[in-house]
């Protein structure tokens, strides 16, 4: 028990010492968003089949890390050198890069061998990348497994309250997966629109941002890219766009950036 | 023959040249092909592929549909197509078969007609016919068992026979095939 009383609620005393300044709503526009933004100093964590850090799109990554079994048969961390099963990770990757080259990207695969371990395997991927704090968590994979959904819930929970933005794929038709359908986390679909930038607000959630998913120019396995279609695309869109706020505007909360992303989306008009 | 009938009908409103649907066994961490239409119809049906890597496994694992294009540029994606389908296409559409506690498995849409603006209407098609395949596959003997594997199985016994035994066999099959008929 810690020895501050009231430990929540606020009193006079408190009240008087609980000023804050900001300059918050600053004017905002797109250019004073991210306009002159490029990732600098923001740590960014893709949760997918692992990245191919010598691809030319990609440009190199800090760090790859997998779930591996441990000795009490827990699930623990261990660097990964596999590079990507499947492509999708790579794809994301470049996608962020695209947005914002310098940022900082690191790998969690969560991809592997056991089929029936992939929820497990999700959970313990993004419970590290919470742990470690990074600024921004690109997430385009989903489950349904309802056992995970509490452990989930309190990850996304924890996430929003720990300064991570957790971008989470949503699902095009109303399927009951997780965590897309937090209200912690910032979910996103696809809209057909060409520019990387454009982002559109949804007033009706659970679904709160589009992001460009349609014919998408990836990153691939081999060195190869592919054009690319899904709202698994949208998901590092917006994590670029996150990427590029923040390092302009370092120490943003997660409610703040999802107002800078509200203020700038492409559907939304500032009455004056 | 419920999947096949899906797997046809999915064929024919994407113009598709094939259709799978893949049906994950989790013990083995394969996918089975349970009903495939189109290319690969005769000979698909019943072979096993691994499902831990590749695009059926991301979709799998992520419970997201894809849409590719251009996958020949890949080297490594036209290897894994060449060995699970009996053909390189040129654009693939996948989508997850979600049951109501996880993936069930996927269904893959080979070389339709593209057309770019329809790309997100095709996708969100697909997965109602995800929809569609995850309701019948409790009915349909699918995992290591396509539909009208056993008649096989016992085509294949039967044509194996000494010929005395095998005309004793048939004799059994077709007063088998006149009571169902009765």
């Amino acid at each position: 028990m810690g020895a501050e009383i009231p430990a929540w609620a606020l009193d006079a005393d408190a009240a008087a010492g609980n000023r804050l300044v900001t300059q918050w709503p600053h004017d905002v526009t797109r250019e004073w968003a991210w306009g002159r933004s490029d990732g600098s100093g923001v740590r960014v964590c893709v949760v997918d089949s692992g990245i191919d850090a010598t691809h030319p799109l990609v440009g190199g990554i800090d760090r790859a890390v997998v779930p591996v079994e441990g000795a009490d048969g827990e699930l623990e961390m261990a660097a990964d050198d596999t590079g990507d099963v499947s492509g999708h990770g790579t794809a994301c990757a470049g996608i962020i890069r695209s947005l914002a080259p310098r940022c900082s990207i690191t790998s969690v695969r969560v991809l592997g061998p056991d089929l029936a371990g992939a929820a497990a395997d999700l959970l313990a991927g993004l419970a590290w990348a919470v742990e470690q704090r990074f600024d921004v968590v690109s997430l385009s994979l989903s489950t349904r497994k309802r056992s995970f959904v509490p452990e989930l819930h309190e990850l996304a929970d924890a996430a929003y309250f720990a300064g991570t933005l957790l971008v989470a794929c949503a699902h095009n038709l109303p399927v009951e997966s997780f965590p897309w359908r937090f209200a912690s986390v910032l979910s996103v679909a696809g809209h057909a629109g060409s520019d990387p930038f454009e982002i559109h607000y949804n007033a009706t959630p659970p679904v709160e941002f589009y992001a460009r998913g349609v014919d998408v120019e990836v990153a691939w396995t081999d060195g190869a890219t592919i054009t690319a279609t899904g709202n698994s695309f949208a998901t590092p869109h917006l994590a670029g766009l996150c990427a590029r706020i923040l390092a302009a505007h370092p120490g943003l909360t997660p409610f703040q950036v999802k107002q800078l992303l509200y203020l700038t989306a492409r559907n939304v008009e500032i009455a004056r | 023959m419920m999947l096949e009938a899906l797997a046809d009908t999915a064929r024919a409103v994407f113009g598709a040249r094939a259709v799978s649907i893949l049906v994950a066994d989790a013990e083995t961490s394969e996918f089975v092909f349970a009903a495939v239409a189109g290319h690969g119809a005769d000979t698909m049906p019943g072979q096993r592929i691994a499902a831990d890597t590749g695009i059926a496994g991301w979709v799998f694992a992520a419970g997201q549909p894809l849409v590719l294009e251009d996958v020949r540029k890949d080297p490594r994606f036209a290897a894994e197509f060449a060995q699970s389908t009996g053909y390189l296409p040129k654009g693939i559409m996948t989508a997850p078969i979600l049951g109501a506690d996880g993936p069930l498995g996927v269904i893959s849409v080979l070389d339709r007609p593209r057309r770019a603006e329809f790309s997100l209407v095709e996708l969100e098609l697909l997965e109602r016919f995800c929809h569609l395949v995850a309701l019948a596959l409790p009915a349909a003997e699918t995992i290591g068992a396509p539909e009208g594997a056993p008649i096989t199985e016992l085509t294949a016994a039967v044509a194996a026979l000494p010929p005395r035994r095998r005309a004793a066999a048939e004799r059994l099959v077709d007063a088998l095939t006149a009571l169902l008929e009765a």
